[in-house]
């Protein structure tokens, strides 16, 4: 067996490991683990190409890796659960602009050879790698609140980013020599460039409700171009890889606009609405029952089961360990106590039940929306804490805006807990037939004092 | 079948492994799996290792180390990251 053979079984088992080490992400009993393998199998691959490769760049190769692993281990520790978001872009920009620059430094090389399939590849590679990283930076931006949260939408958007996607590939086959193109480094510059700008127009109309959506697409671009720049150089384990994180992030996509109803093309192309046939003097006029701290702990300290319902609202009122407290309590009351968790509950996938793990609810306890749906007619008690359209029972109403979205099925329980700091409408930015049912009892408040509040009640009850 | 071609098929059928393997990942776990699939999108750094390690003059030497750095960010941070999060959930 020669050198160049024992190097590509490696990149083999390097993949294998890649495939078993997401094997065991199927369940939180074993994902700790998987991830373990994951990381073995980057060592691997990167132990792999550093013997293969006779590197003579040594100092400038150490110096990227420590500033790199510095940087990523750094930020790992530090960033705070409910910035899960914006940190997962940040990296997704970062392998993307690796991604990119490899096809980049790959047609610098040799700019006046390159054509045929190779230069498609790298133009490709460039493309995407150039998208996510700009898309992801966004993204980020969006996030971190450091830009408007809002669409940015203007007039004639749509045709401004179809001939900027002309332009894009006519730059691109400039850069291989069409058109009798002498100075094709330049027209590859211009292409780069274009590839940057049309990432960020692709991420600005799309608004912050719709992050998830986004940051998964993005996350599925980070895998493709991966594979673009495997594709580039002639490896196996950067295809598969690379694959492999695509059909991950697609997956994600589909079950985000899926858990919001939306189509990709609609999210994409922003237009979430329709909200003119609502009118929205008429939100929140309607009679409610309201209740505070000792009424909402009778009701849920002295039934068998309770299911919480808790939404964005509460990770932003940062009132999950409260929350907690709350099961907890009644838990130690003899109470069944269940999590009920939407899709889109949090500001990308399965966001809430990482921000509950945090505050070290059970993961046995977190039940996602088809496997608790069919309890809630048996169940005593709902809590609902700062969520809002995703338990609108409007969705089952063919003319509602939201209809057809999936809900969870809170009106069917004997009594439902809604804590909430008004009856102001959610995203859709219509009102809440559920306020106003004759099971439903508003707890109006801030998510933090008022949980903070019902802890205290609970603990009292006797 | 020429190269592209092998890497073509190579690619689909890593897709397709990927879709059966990641569907079944439970929705309490999307977050671990997306920072952690997000990581193994770092694997770009086998590409910048290749690039970085033959740069020829300046301009590529310089795009070759910052290429090292990002793709480092994304698998050091992505992994860790992960792990941070996936030790959180406990059963009692």
């Amino acid at each position: 067996m020669n050198a160049e053979m024992f190097i590509e079984l490696v990149y083999l088992v390097s993949a294998t490991l890649f495939v078993v080490g997401l094997k065991q992400l199927q369940s939180p009993a074993t994902a700790r683990r998987g991830n373990a393998i994951a990381a073995l199998a980057m060592l691997v691959a990167i132990i792999a190409t550093v013997v293969d490769q006779q590197i003579v760049a040594w100092t400038g190769v150490l110096v990227g890796v420590a500033i790199g692993s510095l940087v990523g281990g750094f930020s790992a520790y530090m960033v705070q659960m409910t910035a899960m978001p914006q940190m997962v872009g940040l990296f997704n920009g970062s392998g993307g602009a690796a991604s990119a620059l490899v096809s980049v430094e790959e047609f610098l090389s040799n700019p006046a050879v390159v054509g045929g399939s190779t230069g498609v590849t790298i133009l490709l590679g460039t493309l995407i790698g150039g998208v996510t990283f700009s898309g992801s930076f966004v993204a980020f931006a969006k996030l971190q609140e450091l830009m408007t949260g809002n669409p940015i939408t203007f007039r004639g958007q749509n045709v401004v980013n179809g001939l900027l996607a002309v332009l894009t590939v006519g730059a691109g086959a400039a850069a291989l020599g069409a058109f009798g193109v002498q100075d094709t480094l330049t027209a590859f510059y211009v292409f780069v460039a274009l590839s940057l700008v049309l990432g960020v127009l692709l991420v600005i109309p799309i608004g912050g409700a719709d992050m998830p959506v986004v940051i998964s697409l993005l996350n599925s671009y980070s895998g493709i171009a991966g594979s673009a720049a495997g594709f580039v150089i002639g490896n196996m384990v950067l295809i598969i890889s690379g694959a492999l994180v695509g059909a991950s992030g697609l997956i994600l996509t589909q079950l985000m606009c899926k858990g919001m109803n939306r189509s990709l093309a609609n999210v994409a192309f922003g237009g979430f609405g329709g909200t003119a046939h609502v009118d929205k003097k008429q939100i929140g006029k309607r009679p409610v029952r309201s209740t505070d701290a000792e009424g909402a702990a009778a009701e849920l300290g002295y039934v068998n089961s309770v299911v919480i319902v808790p939404g964005y609202g509460l990770a932003v009122a940062q009132a999950q360990h409260e929350l907690r407290k709350v099961g907890d309590l009644l838990e130690a009351r003899g109470v069944t106590v269940k999590y009920a968790i939407h899709p889109v509950a949090g500001r990308m996938p399965g966001h809430m039940n990482v921000l509950l793990a945090e505050a070290d609810v059970s993961y046995d306890k977190l039940f996602d929306l088809e496997q608790i749906n069919d309890d809630f007619d048996k169940t005593d008690a709902v809590l609902i804490v700062g969520a809002n359209d995703v338990v609108n029972p409007a969705a089952r109403d063919p003319n509602s805006v939201i209809a057809g979205m999936p809900i969870l099925d809170v009106d069917k329980a004997r009594r439902v807990i809604v804590m909430k700091r008004s009856l102001a409408p959610g995203f859709a930015g219509i009102d809440n037939d559920l306020f106003y049912m004759d099971n439903t009892l508003m707890f109006f408040g801030d998510a933090k004092g008022s949980m903070a509040d019902l802890v205290k009640a609970v603990r009292e009850l006797a | 079948m020429g190269e592209l071609m092998v890497g073509l098929y190579v690619f689909v059928l890593a897709t397709l492994a990927g879709r059966e393997v990641i569907t079944k990942v439970p929705p309490t776990l999307h977050t671990p799996l997306m920072s952690g699939a997000n990581a193994i999108s770092g694997i770009s750094i086998v590409g910048a290792l290749v690039i970085a390690g033959h740069a020829e003059g300046t301009l590529q030497t310089v795009l070759g180390i910052v290429a090292i750095a990002l793709a480092m960010i994304n698998v050091v941070g992505g992994f860790l990251v992960t792990d941070r999060m996936l030790a959180m959930f406990r059963k009692r």
